[in-house]
């Protein structure tokens, strides 16, 4: 029986994640030399064997390419966003009609929420405020609330699913 | 201010990247002052401002690949840290917020009663 | 061009600064101030950057990053400490 140190697990809990930092390391020194990619990976290694007993268990990205539509409709949806946000602050306050909603959540994954979270925050008109974990919702605000159930299958329609394809 | 033959377009690019992401962040901060009620004010920074100063940014990556050797990417990590980073500094004051049991004004709908 | 827009974009977000901190006085509650500075860090990246490229030196990104970094833990922390002073349950 292997004690626990013997196994590249325990050094080297997050390969990804390594390799991740040591780009990281590479891109902020801005300087692509031998020196900095071995201390970029020395960091790589040393941070999450120092500090992997903080994480919750790791999320799986099973398919990359859905993601990257993903971001690229979030992108254009900041954008759209911004525009409509722009014009309720340039319009007088009183046609505001602000309201709150809770959204049900069917994703599972503690990740998958939090990036679900994020979005609606960044998205038109909205900012996530609550996550209550025992019913599964997302409190959420809404600088103009018109159609409740017309937002909410907005929202499943246009983020959930995809995330849940990403995630499954 | 050193300009070295930088070409029309690219010179086009970055003051529209620059005037816009002023403009933006402009209109966030308007929003922040002159909103009624803390939910809808949090409508304007975590949005506008965070665009704004990301195209902001983006426009002085453009310019320093120009004026520098090689693309400068470290403009593009702070964009990246502030759009990760935005909503959930959100969440949080939102969280405080509805804790410390703010109004919304008045007509705010399913105002949560806790 | 750019020589004489980059005063134009200091100039507006000089007014949005101005702008916050008018929120940051006014109130009414501690979380508006704290919404209030946050914003106000993110401006101040923004003017940062912009005299960067006034003064064409190409290094005031550490700069930026560390006011970002701190701009957000300060938030969150402050955010985390209202949600924890008042636990009357």
């Amino acid at each position: 029986m292997n004690p626990a140190y013997r196994r590249w697990q325990y050094w080297l809990p997050r390969p990804l994640f390594s390799l991740f930092l040591a780009l990281l390391w590479l891109l902020m020194v801005d300087e692509f030399s031998a020196a900095h990619a071995l201390l970029g990976l020395a960091l790589g290694v040393a941070i999450p064997f120092a500090t992997h007993g903080f994480w919750p268990e790791e999320a799986k990205i099973k398919r990359p390419l859905p993601l990257l539509r993903y971001l690229l409709v979030l992108l254009v949806d900041i954008l759209r966003s911004n525009l409509v946000v722009a014009l309720r602050i340039l319009r007088p306050a009183r046609h505001l009609r602000p309201g709150f909603f809770s959204y049900p959540l069917a994703l599972e994954d503690d990740f998958a929420i939090t990036i679900l979270a994020s979005t609606i925050s960044l998205t038109p008109g909205t900012v996530s405020i609550h996550y209550d974990a025992e019913a599964n919702t997302l409190l959420v605000h809404a600088l103009h609330l018109e159609d409740e159930a017309g937002m909410v299958a907005d929202i499943r329609e246009r983020y959930e699913k995809p995330l849940e394809e990403i995630f499954r | 201010m050193t300009n070295i033959d930088m070409p029309w377009y690219l010179e086009l690019v970055i003051v529209a990247f620059l005037l816009f992401g002023a403009l933006v962040a402009l209109i966030g901060s308007w929003g922040l002052a002159k909103l009624p009620d803390f939910y809808t004010r949090l409508h304007g920074p975590t949005k506008a401002s965070t665009l704004g100063v990301g195209c902001t940014l983006i426009g002085s990556l453009l310019y320093f690949s120009h004026q520098q050797d090689g693309v400068s990417v470290q403009e593009a990590l702070v964009t990246i840290f502030l759009f990760a980073t935005a909503p959930v500094s959100a969440h949080m004051m939102g969280k405080a917020a509805l804790r410390r049991r703010l109004k919304g004004i008045q007509g705010t709908r399913n105002m949560p009663d806790r | 061009m750019i020589a004489a827009v980059i005063p134009v974009a200091m100039a507006l977000f000089a007014t949005a600064a101005l702008l916050n901190l008018y929120r940051l006085t006014i109130g009414p509650d501690i979380v508006d101030r704290i919404l209030a500075l946050d914003t106000l860090m993110i401006n101040s990246i923004a003017l940062i950057v912009l005299s960067d490229i006034w003064m064409g030196l190409g290094m005031l990104f550490e700069l930026a990053l560390l006011i970002a970094l701190m701009g957000f833990i300060s938030t969150v922390a402050m955010s985390k400490y209202l949600l924890r002073g008042d636990v009357i349950e």
